[in-house]
């Protein structure tokens, strides 16, 4: 289910984020066109390639870009009249570099802090606290600029999160990070929904990351709502995963598959994940080989992943 | 050891309501400049006129025969007039890399993703300049005025000019107000303090030798307008009620001074937005 009929059955009383019917336009384009989602508590995903959307979302939520149409609640605030006390209540960790230049560590957060409401005395020692906890204990007291990238990232969170806001805006949170420094900010994701029960958007382009940290996903794809819902439904959502490795015009294979209505898509390891709807059964895929000549040479019943359900709701552009 | 056994507690504590963001800034702002040794012996460099006339107003109370060296009103617009080049390098100095580092280092998204509005940030960084812009103008010459009375032994000198105190503290108002305005715009138009710094020593500098060169083409003064100088002395003269002849009328004086805050603030609105961040 999509769209606004998703949104009224799920009802602002259960959700962090209301999005009606919303639309933002830069110039002649439009960057989100009648959006319309509610997204539950807990960790949310906002995937989508890059461009579709996501990062114009979030600085629609927090008020940065004025709507050409449609509502946004957060929290249970409408973002137009009331941004300063949605801003006070979330955390927003962008995805660009982003520090006050010349402060220590310890001082940029604790002045985050106080920027959010926090008294003086009550941010510096949350911005302790909450520096110790993303990672960066030993290395407070060193300007922020001396940081690695890894270590930018995990600053950007301790600001977001140095007021212990009620929602966490997170964007692309992991870029430019080493596998260990990823793995490392997933697992902060993760224990912060899930542990410290803090509500989560997480926008990425990186599907693992969301696959890993988050319950629900809004998948975005050229500013409109290709699906949402959460994603252990959205994995089985009554269709089935073949891995398929064929000998011949694998390319020929793939546009047949496509012209009768058979997502597929390629992996890293030469196999060909085909989405198999309900109702339909391997046999098909046996036909088409058949009428394009090539080879079955592997075909094996798989799990549904996120990947999946991404290629089925966005396709393979 | 998993990073995140450190442990994360809820806040339980007070919290402000929205609404005092700029004095955290404008108070960040003043530390991080008093933190700078060669910041604090440009501040201490600027009161050094006041020294020379504090003598000159002790030697005028004390020695008889030095009399005549007694301020006058006249005194406090010419003390402010020499302030003039302290104020300069200071405004470049604590007022060139107050936006331009900010959108350097992508700062404005993180200002403006906390309880703050717009305007507030803009409030707190002019604040941050206008307070050493007052500290080396205002201060000085309020000081220059109780160290007369005290020197004196009575409060005579300001019975007798009771425009005084509102003199010097308009002017100042209005003299700081625009150049911090003016700097804060330039300042909001680049990533570079240095650059920001070079364009509005240039700007200052340029104009002044503009208008020299039109008046030695001229002979007339109508030029006077286009350096910021000639504005700033006009308006003293009139504020101060001086006999001097200034360079240019007191509306015309107040007509730049408008346009150079209505500039800046049409910029400053343009330019301080969380957007840059929207790709």
């Amino acid at each position: 289910m999509t769209g606004p009929a998703f949104a009224t059955a799920l009802g602002e009383a259960g959700s962090v984020v209301t999005i009606t019917n919303v639309s933002v336009r830069y110039g002649p384009r439009l960057a989100l066109e009648d959006v319309s989602a509610a997204l539950p508590p807990g960790a949310v995903g906002l995937l989508g390639p890059n461009g579709a959307g996501k990062s114009t979302l979030i600085k629609a939520l927090l008020g940065f870009i004025a709507l050409e149409r449609g509502e946004l609640r957060m929290l249970g605030l409408d973002v137009r009249h009331a941004p300063l006390e949605i801003r006070r209540r979330v955390g927003y960790m962008p995805e660009t570099d982003a520090h006050i230049p010349g402060m220590t560590a310890v001082a940029f957060v604790a002045y985050c802090g106080e920027l959010a409401g926090l008294p003086r005395a009550d941010a510096m020692q949350r911005a302790h606290e909450v520096l110790y906890y993303v990672g960066l204990g030993e290395a407070r007291y060193r300007k922020v600029e001396t940081y690695s990238t890894g270590m930018k990232q995990r600053i950007k969170l301790a600001q977001a999160l140095v007021h212990d806001p009620d929602l966490l805006l997170l964007d692309e949170p992991t870029n430019g990070m080493d596998p260990k420094g990823r793995d490392e900010m997933v697992a902060l994701i993760r224990d912060i929904a899930h542990e410290r029960g803090l509500n989560l958007i997480v926008s990425s382009h990186l599907l693992p990351d969301i696959d890993e940290t988050c319950d629900h996903v809004l998948v975005l794809s050229r500013g409109r709502v290709a699906t949402q819902g959460p994603i252990a439904g959205l994995k089985g959502h009554g269709q089935r995963v073949f891995e398929v490795r064929v000998k011949g015009d694998t390319g020929r294979f793939a546009a047949a598959l496509q012209q009768v209505g058979l997502d597929c898509h390629d992996t890293d390891e030469d196999v060909m994940r085909v989405l198999m709807p309900e109702g339909r059964g391997s046999r098909e895929l046996f036909e088409v080989a058949a009428q394009q000549g090539v080879q079955v040479r592997h075909l094996r019943a798989s799990v549904p992943t996120l990947e999946d359900v991404f290629v089925d709701a966005v396709g393979t552009q | 050891m998993p990073i995140h056994d450190q442990g994360y507690r809820r806040y339980t504590g007070r919290r402000i309501p929205p609404g005092r963001g700029w004095w955290v800034i404008a108070r960040a702002g003043v530390i991080e400049r008093v933190r700078e040794r060669r910041f604090l012996a440009l501040m201490l460099l600027a009161w050094s006129p006041f020294i020379v006339r504090s003598l000159q107003i002790y030697a005028s109370t004390s020695i008889a025969q030095l009399a005549f060296l007694a301020p006058g009103p006249d005194t406090f617009r010419e003390f402010l007039d020499q302030q003039s080049p302290f104020l300069f390098f200071i405004t470049i100095y604590a007022g060139s890399g107050l936006i331009a580092s900010d959108r350097r280092a992508n700062a404005l998204q993180v200002y403006l993703s906390k309880p703050l509005t717009r305007v507030q940030y803009v409030l707190g960084k002019l604040l941050a300049l206008a307070a050493f812009l007052l500290a080396a103008s205002w201060l000085p010459a309020m000081a220059l005025l109780a160290l007369q009375v005290i020197f004196a032994g009575s409060p005579d000198f300001i019975r007798d000019n009771p425009s005084l105190v509102p003199a010097i503290t308009l002017f100042c108002a209005v003299e700081v107000l625009a150049t911090s305005l003016a700097m804060l715009a330039l300042s909001s138009l680049s990533t570079s303090r240095r650059f920001v710094a070079v364009i509005y020593a240039g700007a200052v500098i340029f104009a002044a030798a503009v208008y020299q060169v039109l008046r030695g083409i001229t002979g007339t003064t109508a030029w006077a307008w286009v350096s910021p100088e000639n504005v700033f002395d006009a308006l003293a003269i009139a504020i101060f009620r001086a006999p001097a002849n200034p360079p240019l009328s007191a509306t015309a004086a107040i007509t730049v001074v408008v346009l150079i805050a209505a500039t800046s603030i049409f910029i400053l609105d343009r330019r301080v937005r969380a957007l840059d961040a929207v790709t």
